[in-house]
């Protein structure tokens, strides 16, 4: 394992001769995995302040996003394929619909959980609705919507790495190229796997802080209580 | 498209043999439920005992909510090239590992939450009546837990159902397999079909465990049990 040639776990000259090619996939992985979530968080802002608005839409609209969110992700990406042909494109659609969901729930679950007193003291001192909204509902919602975003970009950074099926970049390319080798070569892989996963922890972990950041009133963050 | 899916689905070659949907679904099912399992024979005997002590409990949730971080293809990735080294074969074991890992977390969050946070007059009650702690734990404990501990049990392990798919990635034979095959011939038919599979047995899965745990908590039929999984990870 701890042998350096092409048949060992890691080849340290392979990773040294394709510094640059890391270093492109990288960015390609960030573009794909911020663009997604930046577009599924304005879908999703959207949807969630439609159902605020018509309660009853909120029912459908959360049974759309639950749809696109139980397509298997292979299936998804082979399905677009014929249509958005393969690239950065069909993709990004893919990811977008993932996030969707998990958004839906947790802005609108933040929005609801705002105190009916705190709204109250708000409108009576004055505040216009939409003043209010952005001042105060948004505001306080923010933990669970930053927590939903966490979950958001760790999940599509996971889904990144298997997009690049379709061609689309990222780490997953560094997998797909490994696999495809007659014998299988070892060292991509592990590139692509190990700097996938600690691509994922480590945002997973900034938005852990960034939680703390926004919200120095709660200490305790809105992840990591049970599943209900 | 719909024509290519009849087609396929009334074609008998798509069912039977090796790699017929019969033989790759019990395949995606097997080895779901084996990484299932094994997340419940390690994840719960710890998760229960410190929510009986009702302590160190934050400091688990946060070791094990970091590997809801993981992303479940990177670690079929990384375990591949071991698993192929020390003589394990492609496929099974490193998808097992990957599953595994994914369905750790909502067990061991569950469980451990559905014990700590019993109240503590009733813990205190049991004692009083002279129950011993494994009693407590027995009698008491595991019985109050159980609606939120099956309820982890079941968002794993439609989870894991979803995720198997990813298998065939590294040549494990289970419904991603024809998904992957429909890619490269550009069979609408049988994309469609395995999709739906897929789709279909987390939607089972799903069913099962609601009904096993209205069973296993005849007493909490009459309350309003929450059955919105919360969801981490896309397959």
């Amino acid at each position: 394992m701890f042998a350096n040639g092409p048949d060992s776990f890691i080849w340290w000259d392979w990773v040294d001769r394709n510094t640059d090619k890391i270093w492109a996939r990288t960015i390609e992985h960030l573009q794909l995995t911020g663009s997604s979530v930046a577009i599924g968080f304005v879908i999703a802002m959207a949807m969630a302040m439609i159902s605020l608005r018509w309660r009853r839409a909120y029912g459908p609209l959360a049974a759309v996003a639950g749809g696109l969110y139980s397509i298997p992700s292979l299936a998804l990406f082979g399905f677009l394929v014929p249509i958005t042909g393969l690239g950065f494109r069909t993709a990004q659609i893919a990811l977008v619909s993932y996030t969707l969901l998990i958004l839906l729930r947790n802005i609108v679950a933040g929005i609801d959980a705002v105190p009916a007193s705190v709204i109250e003291a708000a409108n009576g001192m004055g505040y216009e609705p939409w003043r209010r909204f952005i001042a105060v509902d948004l505001r306080l919602a923010t933990p669970a919507i930053v927590g939903g975003l966490r979950v958001a970009t760790v999940t599509v950074i996971g889904l990144v790495t298997v997009a690049a099926l379709v061609g689309s970049g990222g780490y997953g390319t560094f997998i797909e190229d490994g696999l495809s080798r007659a014998r299988g070569f070892s060292t991509p892989i592990v590139v692509g796997g190990a700097l996938s996963i600690a691509m994922a922890v480590l945002f997973d972990a900034a938005f852990v802080l960034l939680q703390r950041a926004v919200t120095p009133w709660a200490r305790r963050g809105a992840a990591g209580g049970a599943h209900p | 498209m719909i024509q290519d899916a009849l087609d396929f689905l009334t074609d008998s070659r798509s069912w039977w043999g090796r790699n017929g949907l019969v033989n790759l679904t019990w395949n995606h099912v097997r080895l779901s439920g084996a990484a299932v399992l094994a997340a419940v024979l390690v994840a719960i005997p710890p998760a229960v005992y410190l929510g009986h002590i009702r302590r160190g409990g934050i400091v688990a949730v946060g070791l094990v909510n970091l590997s809801r971080a993981l992303p479940t293809f990177a670690v079929i990735a990384f375990v591949f090239p071991l698993s192929l080294q020390y003589g394990f074969g492609l496929g099974f074991w490193p998808t097992f590992v990957a599953l595994f890992l994914l369905a750790l977390p909502p067990i061991f969050v569950n469980a451990y939450t559905g014990v700590s946070e019993i109240g503590r007059d009733v813990v205190d009650a049991a004692r009083a009546m002279g129950m011993r702690e494994h009693e407590v734990l027995r009698r008491v404990e595991l019985p109050a837990a159980m609606p939120l501990l099956v309820t982890g049990i079941r968002v794993s392990a439609v989870q894991v159902v979803a995720t198997t798919t990813l298998g065939a990635l590294v040549g494990f034979r289970c419904l991603g397999t024809p998904i992957l095959q429909a890619i490269a011939t550009r069979n609408d038919g049988q994309l469609i079909v395995a999709a739906l599979l897929v789709a279909a047995l987390s939607l089972l899965t799903e069913a099962v465990f609601g009904v096993l745990g209205s069973r296993l908590t005849p007493w909490a039929r009459n309350r309003a049990v929450e059955t919105k999984a919360r969801v981490q990870h896309a397959a």
